[in-house]
């Protein structure tokens, strides 16, 4: 009896699963299983925990910020097939394969996922491999903490699929609206898990938001004046500024669902005081930031891309600086239009609708800053560039649809329809999706030191933009035709059988996609030598991480470049008279496993919560902040490199 | 693929979807684009003036993205090369002033529209209007009359080209109300009461539905909304003035506990104080709750 008090709500029944359920488990157990057996037969536990797992290298952060990101794409991408073939099969007397409940907990799902754990991640790993090598800088200013933000990150994700084996997860939608969300209506542990997953992730995002933003401003290289910044890291000090300002709103927001479901206090019940409705303003006082958030970093690639590829300078660098601060401003005055429909009134209404409507010049002055940097340039088609011209004709659509719903009225139509969904994943596979690919494939000679396979990555790119058209051109549609989001099933009289199998096509084209990308990474590592990138500089590259080794060395620069122009490795390729290599002794930050532990023991505050194991919860919560205080206050955490090493680093990469 | 054939390609695909969709939209009833009534026939008019206001860049926009990377591909060697030409003020200033001049118009178009076409604000017409109470519950559809003093469930009827004040509570997670040929959606939400003013051209069966996720019987939460002369709503009315279920307070507890796919049914009298009552009592002091919080705990105990 004491033990089964223990253990909370925790009981043999959390294990019990319908079938669907058993066989995602069962894949993620044997990919899990595949993978010990891997490393274990290879002995590379050793390798793993000393080279990665305890790194505080940003290079290698950033690597595993992808990987967990990829690993959680292919998952999310798994619930959408699941989606698109309940909906294409759920017709009439049909039921499709899926329960209602197991249906709202795949899309509630597949939402939290793709935006917290595979669009972030994908973000904060370009922004961990680049940035420091753009601005010149050996490290990032808080090493050890950016370490913890990605622990953090991953025990968010950790305990989100946690909720597959044990238990279930939120069937409330990926913004968990109460009072759906609330005790009264969902008093299972699925909305539980979605809080406490998304609690720990966004602190590790917060955190990493910091981090950046004080990387940005106080590590670039003398010289390097904000208004010499690459592109990208300015787009990145936006997102950062963003991250700052959107997040906490987010962690309280959550923290108040928690009492209201475990305490039971009324913040955002029905009764009692409770308001919804400030809840559906708080949650989007964060959302719509965070939109933004994964956007920009996406523009500052393209910047990058479009000006590498046309070999040209960037067009318009002033106007794109303004164009990314207008919409960081303006990203924090729009909340409203994700519910024009609540009954607000028609000034309110119209305020949100203007300014959501404005934020479409700042957008369009970049894409015709991109354009004009094309123009009178030598463009190469390469991926990257490919990405950006889909991105270029996709999301200058949905910024049409989305101009659209910015009108109140018209939102009222269109709202919660199929063609919001389509609105949304226009623009977050075109433009966030389509962006971050771009980013890859370009700095992937940077990141691994060989390029990847054209061919392969021109085949990928086709499936995804034709696949992307037909899954989600038939929504625009269906939207229009009056059918909502989140229906698990539907009458034969509606009409809408014969779009729903056309969108579901357009996944397996999409899925071909994906399947060309995973080709493309093992053909390319096993023709590696093949397209090895012994210059570090394989794209006729402007900015500063093309200056050093690919893969750079773990201090980035030997000798620390100097800047005194805006595409300032162009410049120094140019000098005629290159300074010579000096090397000095590089005090870099050693590995620890702490952040490894502050994690778990996140994971074990959030797991115990959500169970009601309350005994355990204050233990996990005092051993992680014993454990971050105790790191604080500690010293000497660095090693030296001695000068003769570095020397001997670069010549062993043919730079001396 | 050179350059030259990842443009084609990239081309025909983009005229190959606009294709399709034209060809789909001409031979298919489309309910938006196909309004049945005065409010859907302004709300589309607006979705396609503020959709040529912004073809007016996106048009040039489609244009200059493919004429530029066909002009200046690396294989094109005629083409001007400028490696250093990095800023014009007088094209830069193009591109911020001419989408701001288009957004300030279509600024105006939103805040007029959002005026005219505010869900709360009644609709005129000759006749007078019928005002219907709808109650979203778990998952269903209460419409109640409270001049005629019937009530139904899913199922709705109104005279046509009468304007239609529907007033709009949850006794449930929070929904959406709307009938797409009619008309734009209004959240129904527990302990407040909005509005919706609708009104149809003619006689015809419309499906209406819940547009926000409320729980597992979500959708199963459709009704039907059927607009007839004014004769045949009289009769309607009188045939479920014969039904033999009354909805009074103890009848709607009981309708108001969860489920599913409800099939329409009628009730031939009502409590006058039902709608007011259910809203209200989301707003009493915590001692005093006890319908919703009985409501609660038997929720709890289904699942």
């Amino acid at each position: 009896m004491v033990f089964a008090e223990l253990l909370g709500r925790l009981n043999a029944s959390a294990l019990h699963h319908g079938g669907v359920e058993m066989v995602g488990i069962a894949s993620m157990g044997l990919a899990g299983l595949a993978a010990f057996g891997y490393l274990t037969y290879k002995r590379r536990w050793k390798w793993l925990y000393r080279e990665w797992l305890t790194s505080v290298d940003p290079k290698k952060i950033g690597v595993m910020y992808i990987v967990v990101a990829a690993l959680m794409g292919l998952r999310g991408v798994t619930d959408a097939a699941m989606l698109r073939a309940q909906q294409a099969t759920s017709v009439g007397a049909s039921h499709g394969f899926l329960s209602s409940d197991h249906f709202q907990q795949i899309f509630s799902a597949h939402g939290t996922i793709m935006i917290f754990f595979l669009a972030m991640g994908l973000m904060f790993g370009l922004i961990n491999l680049i940035v420091p090598l753009q601005i010149g800088a050996r490290d990032v200013a808080f090493p050890f903490l950016n370490a913890t933000s990605f622990w953090l990150f991953t025990a968010g994700m950790m305990l989100l699929n946690t909720s597959l084996a044990i238990g279930d997860f939120s069937a409330a939608g990926w913004l968990a609206y109460p009072p759906l969300s609330e005790l009264a209506y969902s008093p299972g542990v699925g909305v539980d898990y979605w809080i406490w997953a998304l609690q720990i992730a966004g602190i590790g995002s917060l955190l990493a938001g910091i981090n950046f933003l004080v990387t940005i401003l106080r590590l670039r290289r003398p010289g390097m004046s904000l208004m010499k910044m690459p592109l990208f890291c300015w787009s990145v000090l936006g997102t950062m500024t963003l991250v700052i300002f959107a997040f906490p709103i987010l962690t309280v927001t959550l923290t108040l669902l928690a009492l209201d479901r475990t305490l039971g206090m009324h913040f955002f019940t029905s009764g009692a005081g409770g308001n919804p409705m400030m809840y559906v303003n708080l949650i989007w006082a964060w959302g719509h930031p965070e939109v933004y958030i994964l956007i920009l970093p996406a523009f500052g690639v393209f910047s990058e891309v479009v000006s590498t590829f046309s070999q040209k300078k960037l067009f318009g660098y002033k106007s794109m600086v303004w164009a990314i601060w207008a919409i960081v401003l303006l990203s924090f005055l729009v909340w409203l239009h994700h519910f024009f429909t609540m009954g607000a009134g028609a000034d309110v209404n119209a305020f949100f609708g203007v300014m959501t409507m404005v934020i479409a010049v700042p957008t369009g002055v970049k894409v015709f800053n991109w354009l004009f940097t094309m123009y009178r340039g030598r463009i190469r088609f390469t991926t990257p560039m490919m990405w950006f011209l889909g991105f270029v004709v996709t999301f200058t659509v949905g910024g049409m649809a989305g101009v659209l719903m910015a009108v109140p009225p018209a939102d009222f139509q269109l709202h919660n329809s199929l063609f919001l969904v389509a609105h949304f994943h226009t623009m977050i596979i075109g433009g966030v999706v389509f962006g971050y690919f771009a980013g890859l494939v370009y700095w992937f000679p940077k990141i691994f030191g060989f390029k990847l396979n054209e061919r392969l990555g021109t085949y990928a790119f086709w499936c995804w933009l034709v696949g992307f058209l037909t899954a989600f051109v038939p929504l625009y549609i269906l939207g229009l035709m009056g059918a909502t989001r989140r229906l698990d099933h539907y009458d034969a009289s509606m009409g809408w059988q014969g779009l729903f199998i056309v969108a579901g096509v357009g996944v397996a084209i999409i899925l071909a996609g994906i399947g060309f990308q995973v080709l493309q990474i093992i053909v390319s590592i096993r023709q590696r030598h093949k397209n090895m990138d012994t210059s570090g500089d394989p794209w006729n590259g402007r900015t500063l991480e093309w200056a050093t080794s690919s893969p750079a060395a773990p201090y980035n620069f030997a000798t620390m470049p100097a800047v005194t122009t805006r595409d300032a490795f162009w410049t120094i390729k140019h000098d005629k008279n290159p300074p010579k290599p000096h090397y000095t002794d590089i005090e870099m930050p050693s590995n620890t496993a702490v952040p490894i532990f502050i994690a778990a023991f996140a994971f074990l505050t959030g797991f115990s919560i959500v169970w009601h194991i309350y005994w355990l919860a204050l233990v996990g919560l005092l051993s992680f902040v014993t454990l971050i205080i105790v790191r604080t206050t500690s010293d000497g955490n660095e090693y030296v490199i001695p000068a003769a090493q570095v020397r001997e680093i670069e010549e062993s990469r043919g730079r001396s | 693929m050179s350059g030259k054939n990842k443009l084609r390609m990239l081309a025909l695909i983009i005229i190959a979807t606009g294709v399709a969709v034209t060809v789909f939209l001409h031979g298919h009833n489309v309910a938006i684009l196909n309004p049945q009534g005065l409010i859907a026939h302004k709300e589309l008019r607006l979705m396609v003036t503020a959709t040529l206001l912004m073809l007016i860049v996106v048009i040039p926009v489609f244009i200059l993205t493919f004429w530029i990377a066909w002009r200046y591909r690396e294989g094109n060697t005629r083409a001007q090369y400028s490696p250093d030409w990095d800023h014009n003020s007088a094209l830069e200033f193009t591109w911020w002033a001419l989408p701001l001049i288009i957004i300030s118009i279509l600024a105006v178009v939103a805040w007029r529209s959002s005026h005219e076409l505010d869900p709360f604000k009644p609709v005129y017409a000759a006749k007078a209007p019928i005002t219907i109470q709808v109650v979203a519950l778990d998952w269903k559809w209460l419409f109640i009359y409270p001049e005629q003093s019937i009530a139904s469930v899913n199922f709705v009827q109104f005279p046509a080209q009468t304007p239609v004040d529907f007033q709009i509570t949850s006794d449930a997670p929070m929904n959406s109300f709307w009938i797409p040929s009619l008309g734009g959606q209004i959240y129904a939400m527990a302990g407040m009461r909005t509005q919706l003013h609708l009104i149809a051209d003619g006689n015809g069966s419309y499906n209406g539905v819940s547009a926000n996720i409320s729980g597992r019987g979500f959708a199963g939460m459709k009704f039907i909304a059927r607009s007839s002369s004014p004769a045949d709503f009289d009769k309607w009315v009188s045939s479920v003035r014969r039904s033999p279920n009354h909805l009074n307070q103890a009848g709607y507890d009981k309708l108001a506990q969860p489920s599913e796919n409800n099939p329409i049914s009628y009730y031939s009298s009502t409590d006058a104080g039902l709608f007011d009552r259910t809203l209200m009592k989301f707003m009493m002091p915590t001692g005093q709750m006890m319908p919703m919080d009985s409501n609660v705990a038997q929720y709890g105990a289904m699942q």
